[in-house]
């Protein structure tokens, strides 16, 4: 029974540990089965000669609450290739937690007391669409071929379990082994992570812990099964600047070494800029930029990509002008502004003719080799307010 | 009470004058055990800090978490008691005022806190908090307290009309300005900002930021901000002193930080800012610090840094360096400081760990107070801390008879991780490993 009540084998033991295994995915009612039609879909997305093997289409993840329909995700597509990384960027609120919780299949019915997830769109995963797929086989999948790292490893991890216990339940969860073997397994994913004497730190308890050998030991729960793809959600932030640069560092080389596809959720633009291959940044639920990270850096096509830039006090440069704030706050995502969700913010807003950045929403665009923007002004008058009016005051 | 009118009419001390001077302050938090309390250890939150604070302009502290910044905010705003040392306030000592003697300081000296959620009261309305201060000092101001809080709330960028809000009516951004409006109701000399934007999100922190900076030039404050960011702490700061383990390891001006570090430390803890540059990914000189800061209960002997640092020789671990001024206006606390020459050149490298099996040796106790005069002694007791302390990441093959440096620095491989992890474990070099420009491509 353990076992079943464990879902999130990979790092998440203890977040559904003790707990009722509800279905993992919770789809919007009344949707019609799809799965019989969509097989075989995902090989036709990627174009020749990619692997993707994430696709996530037109995902929508809404929470109705007494206020209203909580709209955290409203329609996010974006493909993954295996080997790569993926950073999501945007402010508190921008729905980038909910989306890596709705890959892993973590929105559950009615938990906490909570309101149900109404999840709808599309997520392939090598061929499954797991917002289709019974939970049984999601739950097989997960910990196995998808794991997360979360932001918080004390409360991610159960205080009443030993590490190397917990990693051994996420190990035995997928693997027919006996508990020897699993804690061996234990005590060499505990040393590859760069814990010293593994071997006796294994039987510790996460309070003996410090915050970042916590967060190694979370990594490596995460890898015990070898996972395809690594869901980082904000992995450093609660951690200091030395302990981070370890951190991102066991990361890329645990990409390099297991080939794994890496999705890193965060804030920090600097973090992005280390580990990414692509960047999708997230505005009041939907991606107003995605693009390869040189292209996001170097030629943004979004204005609210420009303020992130702006705002950010950088340490490589000896910069003592004033930063260029964006204006106002994030959207309400009940209330999410009419037309494009920034516009209240933007100070391009009116650049577009005939008030559509106020009516219409703006649909992402290709803009240049795999990237893409959300924004009504046209590529010539983004590119040059970017190269005469951004730029050189970055 | 409107004869105290006057009193917010302030003469500003000229720029550059000494606002604040602290003199080797010390703050030990007591750890007290069994019925009778006694006690049995300290946590050494700070451990003599001296530096000065001159008028108008903005000190920036900086450290990572649990190197006693914060406890320094508080004791320089008299909120902690300090255990030794001296604070003068425009000359004047008070380290040891009591509260009813510090009341009238408390209009020249006021705080910003970190967490806008928990330091704003959730039963008052906005107009109570702000206006909090001329009630507390019987100060009524000219106009009467509502307009001079509708007049700051509107210098800090908040609607005046706001008045009669409740706290949780307000984002987080706004809640910071709150206090910020609060800080500045008496129009205060000094202010002591902990952590003022790391709780807000990106777009917001530039505007705080900015606020900050534009109160400084038009209210003429000054300012001690104490943040973790080293971005943040560049942007606003002249000074910056770099905090480890409740010491003042490098305090300088902004440009010589961060373009030329002297402190070991210091320069480790720039190469570990992620850069938001993907060109520059895997081209930069990083350095890897191995572990984490030790405890303040049992700070490691002689400089506190050694357990962590490449550079450390013997005389690191029995002898504390003091804060010198090596150039003028660049103050280290260093034996070995980079980017100066050798303050103690030819001194025995740190000795390579004893091992035996495989297995570090363990001869004497980790906080020996026996001044350990022998190479071997002391190589032995750093050995034994590290791995009590969780103070290195090496994997067991690091303590095999391949010598692993103590406290070394570790590499950042660019792509083959096991291999290059375990090759800079083996090196018996004292200088760090660095990850080559260039190799991280792919």
């Amino acid at each position: 029974m353990t076992t079943e009540s464990t879902p999130g084998a990979g790092g998440a033991v203890s977040k559904a540990d003790g707990r009722p295994s509800t279905g993992a995915v919770t789809k919007a009612s009344g949707r019609p089965a799809r799965r019989a039609g969509a097989v075989g879909e995902p090989t036709t997305a990627g174009a020749p000669g990619t692997d993707v093997f994430l696709d996530v289409r037109d995902l929508k993840v809404h929470f109705p609450t007494d206020d209203g329909l909580v709209k955290s995700v409203d329609g996010l597509s974006f493909q993954l290739e295996r080997g790569k990384t993926l950073g999501i960027v945007g402010e508190s609120g921008s729905g980038k937690s909910v989306t890596s919780l709705g890959i892993m299949g973590l929105h559950t019915v009615g938990q906490y007391g909570r309101g149900k997830a109404r999840i709808s769109g599309e997520i392939w995963f090598d061929g499954t669409d797991l917002l289709a797929a019974h939970p049984d086989e999601v739950r097989r999948l997960r910990g196995r071929e998808m794991a997360m790292i979360f932001q918080d490893p004390l409360s991610a991890m159960h205080p009443y379990f030993t590490v190397g216990a917990q990693i051994v339940e996420a190990y035995r969860v997928h693997h027919k082994v006996d508990k020897k073997k699993a804690r061996r397994r234990a005590v060499e994913l505990l040393d590859r992570v760069g814990i010293p004497q593994p071997d006796r730190r294994v039987d510790d308890y996460p309070h003996q812990f410090s915050g970042g050998m916590r967060q190694r030991a979370m990594i490596a729960m995460a890898l015990a099964n070898n996972p395809e793809l690594l869901i980082a959600d904000e992995p450093t932030t609660a951690l200091d600047v030395t302990v981070q640069a370890q951190i991102l560092d066991l990361i890329r080389d645990l990409q390099t070494e297991f080939g794994s596809a890496v999705i890193v959720i965060t804030h920090d633009l600097g973090v992005v800029a280390e580990l990414a291959d692509d960047i999708l940044v997230m505005y009041g639920g939907r991606c107003v930029e995605r693009g390869p990270a040189e292209r996001v850096f170097y030629e943004p096509q979004h204005p609210y990509t420009w303020g992130l830039l702006g705002s950010m006090p950088r340490i490589d440069r000896d910069q003592t002008d004033r930063l260029i704030p964006v204006h106002g706050s994030p959207p309400s995502l009940i209330n999410v502004p009419q037309g494009c969700a920034f516009n209240p913010r933007c100070p391009y807003a009116d650049v577009p003719a005939d008030n559509r950045t106020r009516t219409e929403r703006p649909e992402l665009k290709e803009v240049g080799s795999r990237h893409f923007s959300a924004c009504h002004m046209t590529q010539e008058e983004r590119t040059r307010i970017w190269t005469e009016e951004i730029a050189p005051k970055l | 009470m409107s004869e105290n009118n006057v009193t917010l009419q302030k003469q500003r001390p000229a720029a550059g004058e000494t606002l604040l001077k602290v003199t080797g302050l010390v703050k030990h938090f007591p750890i007290t055990k069994g019925l009778l309390r006694r006690q049995v250890g300290a946590v050494q939150a700070v451990d003599g800090l001296s530096f000065d604070v001159k008028s108008g302009e903005t000190l920036g502290v900086v450290g990572e978490s649990g190197c006693g910044k914060s406890t320094m905010g508080r004791l320089i705003t008299r909120l902690l008691e300090p255990t030794g040392g001296t604070v003068e306030f425009e000359g004047r000592d008070i380290t040891h005022l009591n509260v009813a003697s510090m009341r009238p300081l408390r209009r020249d000296v006021q705080m910003i806190f970190q967490d806008p959620y928990s330091s704003l009261n959730p039963r008052h309305t906005v107009g109570t908090i702000v206006s909090a201060p001329f009630k507390l000092q019987r100060i009524t101001p000219e106009g009467g307290v509502k307009a001079e809080v509708q007049r700051l709330l509107g210098r800090v960028g908040l609607n005046p009309e706001h008045y009669n809000r409740y706290p949780h009516e307000f984002s987080g951004g706004q809640r910071q300005r709150i206090g910020i409006a609060r800080a500045l109701a008496l129009n205060p000399k000094l202010v002591v900002a902990d952590e003022p934007v790391s709780a807000l999100d990106v777009s917001i922190q530039a505007q705080v930021v900015n606020l900050l900076d534009d109160l400084q030039e038009e209210l003429g404050l000054t300012y001690v901000i104490i943040a973790h960011d080293l971005s943040v702490i560049r942007h606003v700061s002249d000074r910056i002193a770099v905090m480890y383990l409740g010491k003042i390891v490098e305090l300088t001006d902004r440009k010589s930080l961060y373009e030329r570090p002297m402190h070991p430390y210091t320069r480790a803890l720039l190469s570990a800012v992620p850069v938001p540059d993907p060109r520059r990914r895997g081209k930069r000189d990083r350095i890897l610090l191995r572990g984490d800061v030790p405890s303040p209960i049992a700070p490691p002997s002689g400089c506190r840094f050694h357990t962590r640092c490449w550079k450390a020789t013997v005389v690191c671990t029995v002898e504390e360096p003091p804060l010198l001024a090596l150039k003028t206006g660049h103050q280290v606390a260093c034996h070995h400081p980079e980017n100066h020459e050798d303050l103690k050149p030819g001194d025995a490298a740190l000795a390579e760990v004893t091992a035996d099996g495989g297995k570090v040796v363990r001869t004497q106790a980790p906080s020996a107070a026996a001044p350990a005069t022998e190479p071997t002694t002391t190589a032995e007791k750093a050995a034994e801390k590290a791995p009590a302390k969780a103070a290195k990441t090496a994997t067991a093959e690091a303590a095999t008879p391949g010598s692993a440096p103590e406290g070394a620095v570790e590499t950042a491989p660019a792509t083959s991780s096991g291999e290059a992890a375990g090759k800079a474990s083996k090196e018996p070099a004292k200088k760090p490993v660095r990850k080559e420009p260039g190799a991280a491509e792919g």
